[in-house]
């Protein structure tokens, strides 16, 4: 449905967003996730008609979104900051963009009731944004965003204003509202954990790059770079070559992973802290540094002789070892997962 | 923790000095006898004098003229000037030029501007005052109103074009409601130094149509008596009402955006 090809932004010497290329499908829940200054925000505002590429293409149901300004894309925006004008009412906010299309007054009355119902605010109407919680202006952002019917809706940061118990809220009921409106939604996060919960598929941004798409399973479990393989979820990385049985790490011997790459290959093998077993038997040997006790899981710091820093592993509920004991660390083949460097 | 005495003392004494020229005026102005120097008793006597002048209401009349009719064209040209400065051009000269003749001196706008409208061959009149106030007016709203701009927020702008509105209902519908405030307090500003406007008032007016300070002016050379004290007390009047109306309003508007 949305297809980009080829976009490139430079601001000055810095480059925004160089060669990327995506393609989102109908009713998706997409995620751009990033680093700040990595250039997601960048493209949505191109996608948006804020920011013009310095090169490629856009195009959504075939037509050439580019050539469109702004306030004439089927696209629509829900800002960070939520934008909602102070001087209006939550109901002429709403109202706002039916306004613009002309659309006879009961008819602009109906369906601004109608959205407000939907995101639990009928009740609010008269109210003016100031005098409505961080949750509640969301909401009213949202709906001033979603009662245009656009092809497609970009959220900005949308849950990062909102303290934790709000956004565990929001979250869900984000998911509810793009199912119920079956609109496509493009949301731009910093934040892996709401990423992986919102969407079906999530495009991984570095330095203006695109690093992998990927549904947030594969992701996590088979990162293609090791910039994906770092950044998202926790992960235990070591450097070395590719070998028929895994990797062959500096300094530390063979270590067992499923290795697709010709051998010699420089690679990182990524094993995540939960799929490390912790035993008297073991592929490295090392002491434990540090245990830390979160309830449903403890983290144990090992550290192996040949790597600087210690080994994360996670083991569910509490765990008997303590710090200053020397004990083996062990993975099945499987989660050794080889990303070439 | 317990603050000195003696700090209050620099405090008070700064205060003394900047009110009573003011208090005596205005004390002076309800005298009873001929002198503005030696009080006789109480009078209102002067105020009707006042009234009387045919002139002093001339005077009124044509600074009003001025100050409502400069005060509405600097109010539309300083918001237009102060949008396309922030908003369309990062030039500094530009924006130093567009202060420009809010800081110049009277003296040089006077004589520039007479120079003007002889260059024009213009006759000069009301119309002549009411474009020279325009010219400083202009200066003030644009600063006041580019200083609430570039706090504004440009992503209530966007959001208004994100949701179909063209440039042109963006710009009414949200950049104006938010620079109520600014265009507000610039205006009064406008309108309180056209007012009172001597220098440049003196150098583009007709000997037919002075202003109010013109006549003033004219008054005090044969000699000051009570009423203008009397005169003086009302104009005191009319500025602190359209500070306190100014800071109110702003105040007002603040809290609506």
């Amino acid at each position: 449905m949305l297809k980009i090809t080829g976009v490139s932004r430079r601001f000055g010497d810095v480059t925004a967003l160089s060669d990327v290329s995506l393609e989102i499908r109908q009713g998706e829940f997409f995620a751009l996730l990033g680093p700040s200054g990595c250039g997601k925000t960048t493209l949505l505002r191109i996608l948006a008609g804020f920011e013009s590429p310095d090169e490629g293409t856009v195009t959504l149901d075939g037509e050439d979104l580019l050539a469109r300004p702004a306030h004439r894309r089927p696209v629509n925006l829900m800002f960070q900051s939520y934008a909602l004008f102070p001087h209006m009412t939550v109901a002429k906010n709403v109202a706002y963009g039916l306004e613009r299309e002309r659309l006879d007054r009961s008819e602009v009355r109906r369906r601004v009731g109608e959205v407000l119902e939907k995101v639990g605010l009928g009740a609010m109407a008269g109210r003016r944004p100031q005098q409505l919680s961080g949750g509640q202006r969301q909401r009213v952002a949202l709906a001033r965003a979603i009662v245009k019917r656009p092809r497609l809706l970009l959220l900005d940061e949308p849950l990062s204003a909102l303290d934790k118990k709000v956004r565990a809220e929001m979250q869900l009921e984000l998911k509810r509202l793009q199912d119920e409106v079956g609109i496509t939604f493009v949301v731009v996060t910093h934040d892996q954990e709401e990423a992986m919960s919102l969407a079906d598929r999530i495009a991984v941004f570095d330095t203006g790059r695109v690093e992998q798409v990927d549904a947030p399973v594969e992701l996590y479990e088979r990162p293609r770079t090791p910039f994906v393989a770092g950044f998202v979820g926790a992960n235990n990385l070591f450097a070395g070559r590719a070998c028929s049985v895994g990797l062959a790490a500096d300094g530390l011997g063979v270590l067992p992973g499923v290795s697709t790459m010709p051998d010699g290959t420089p690679a990182l093998l990524a094993v995540r802290p939960e799929r490390l077993r912790l035993g008297a038997e073991g592929v490295l040997r090392g002491e434990v540094v540090d245990v830390s006790f979160y309830g449903g899981v403890s983290h144990v710091s090992v550290l192996v002789a040949g790597r600087p820093a210690p080994v994360l592993v996670a083991v569910q509920g509490a765990t008997r070892v303590r710090a200053g004991s020397p004990v083996a660390l062990g993975w099945a083949d499987a989660d050794g997962v080889l990303v070439p460097q | 923790m317990r603050r000195s005495r003696l700090l209050y003392v620099p405090f008070w004494v700064s205060y003394v000095f900047l009110y009573t020229p003011i208090v005596v005026l205005v004390a002076m102005s309800f005298n009873a006898g001929e002198s503005p120097y030696v009080h006789e008793g109480f009078s209102l006597d002067w105020y009707g004098v006042l009234a009387q002048n045919e002139r002093i209401r001339e005077g009124l009349v044509n600074t009003l003229i001025v100050a409502v009719g400069s005060t509405a064209l600097a109010t539309v040209l300083g918001t237009l000037l102060a949008v396309g400065l922030v908003r369309h051009t990062r030039s500094r000269t530009l924006d130093a030029v567009g202060m420009l003749p809010a800081i110049l001196p009277d003296l040089v706008l006077g004589i520039g501007l007479l120079v003007f409208y002889a260059t024009i061959r213009s006759t000069l009149g009301l119309h002549s005052v009411l474009l020279a106030h325009t010219v400083f007016g202009t200066a003030f709203v644009t600063a006041v109103v580019r200083t609430r701009l570039t706090h504004a927020d440009t992503s209530l702008e966007e959001a208004s074009r994100d949701l179909g509105a063209t440039p042109l209902t963006t710009f009414a519908r949200v950049t104006l409601p938010q620079l109520a405030p600014g265009i507000v307090a610039g205006a009064l500003l406008a309108f309180t130094l056209s007012i009172d406007e001597f220098v440049i008032a003196f150098f583009t007016s007709a000997p037919t149509t002075p202003t109010l300070p013109i006549v003033i002016y004219s008054m005090v050379r044969f000699g000051v008596t009570p009423e203008i004290n009397a005169l003086a007390t009302l104009l005191l009047l009319v500025s602190f009402t359209v500070v306190i109306v100014a800071q109110r309003m702003t105040r007002l508007t603040e809290s609506l955006s």
